[in-house]
């Protein structure tokens, strides 16, 4: 049987775990939009190595 | 086996997600925003608005990072002064070496990731404001000189210039103007709140103006300052950055800062002491206001461009 109560450092370690987790997501969300924006953009270019293929 | 057990990864002190947030520096990476949203947006090129978005982003987290690493070095001073000691590491909340990690963490990400989303350029510029914050200003400056605030408001001073090349690639007057505005209103504004804090600076070894020259010669200082801030502002005025809603806006500003700048210089230690520094005080918030109303008007003027009613046509 574990114990119930919770304590209020537990409260804070929470807080900082979920923030960490919902700016990990926010993070890959951004990194694919820039993605998304830079490859559709009329400047892109292919690298020349794949280009080649 | 018994069922209580004792967790001894748990210390009173661990922090929480707004504790890590508050070394951040949280008010003043909200001035960074607002700078840099202000240079990007004055930029004469269009630029995606996730890519925009991002841009500020970074170079928010970039200013944060400098806080972090602020707090790390400067930990003794915070605990001695009034207005810091309640700071996450002097308070016992965060450990010094956890800013640090964080603070170089951060720096690296938000230049690289700069870079990646909006230029190179941007990128080195906002690794060269950290290194002038951090080294320059808080590491040699701030103990050992006077000046430190005059030459370390340099760094406050980059974010629009940083949005600017963001968006263009490259630095051109309108850029150094926003640069100029910011840097020649540091010194002021930190003075007033200098001399409204009085010990905080003596008790903490911090070679402030009111500490090494005195209490006159800090009033005397900040008018000299303000008169300068005031040609600066209006001559900006006539710039790229400039137009009729920009010199409307600086006029009455300036007139509203020299006059309390003005008062300042005209007041001794038993007046301001009398009204617990009531005319300093009121300054140091005027100053606050005086550079939202400036960014806020060349914002505008560049928003009213596209109708072509922006500028001076």
């Amino acid at each position: 049987m574990s114990i119930k109560t919770t304590h209020d450092l537990h409260r804070r370690r929470f807080t900082r775990n979920v923030g960490v987790g919902l700016l990990l997501a926010a993070f890959i969300v951004l990194i694919f939009g820039l993605t998304v924006v830079k490859v559709t953009s009329t400047g892109f270019m292919m690298p020349s190595s794949v280009a080649s293929e | 086996m018994s069922d209580i057990s004792y967790n001894t990864n748990i210390h009173e002190g661990e922090a929480g997600f707004g504790d890590y947030f508050a070394l951040l520096k949280p008010r003043v990476m909200s001035l960074v925003v607002f700078t840099a949203f202000v240079g990007l947006m004055a930029a004469p090129v269009g630029v995606h608005p996730l890519v925009g978005f991002a841009s500020i982003l970074f170079i928010a987290v970039g200013g944060g990072a400098s806080g972090a690493l602020n707090m790390w070095w400067d930990a003794d001073i915070d605990a001695v002064m009034r207005r810091t000691r309640n700071r996450p590491i002097p308070s016992g909340k965060i450990e010094a070496g956890e800013a640090l990690a964080l603070g170089l963490a951060l720096a690296a990400i938000s230049v690289v990731m700069l870079g990646l989303a909006s230029n190179v350029y941007a990128g080195a510029f906002l690794a060269f404001t950290i290194f002038f914050y951090v080294v320059v200003y808080s590491m040699w400056l701030k103990r050992s000189t006077p000046h430190n605030i005059v030459i370390g408001g340099a760094a406050g001073a980059f974010p629009p210039a940083i949005g600017w090349v963001a968006a263009t690639g490259s630095l051109t007057v309108e850029p150094l103007l926003m640069f100029a505005l910011i840097f020649i209103w540091t010194p002021p504004h930190f003075w007033a709140l200098a001399l409204f804090m009085r010990s905080d600076y003596d008790d903490a070894g911090v070679p402030m103006l009111t500490v090494t020259h005195g209490r006159r010669a800090t009033r005397v200082h900040i008018l000299a300052y303000t008169a300068l801030l005031a040609v600066l502002s209006l001559g900006a005025a006539f710039s790229g950055l400039g137009g009729p809603v920009y010199l409307a806006v600086a006029v009455v500003m300036n007139l509203l800062f020299l006059r309390g700048a003005v008062k300042i210089w005209r007041r001794d230690e038993v007046a301001s002491e009398a009204d617990d520094f009531a005319v300093e005080r009121k300054f140091f918030k005027l100053s606050l206001l005086y550079l939202f109303a400036h960014f806020s008007a060349i914002m505008v003027e560049a928003l009213l461009q596209p109708y072509g009613l922006g500028g001076w046509g």
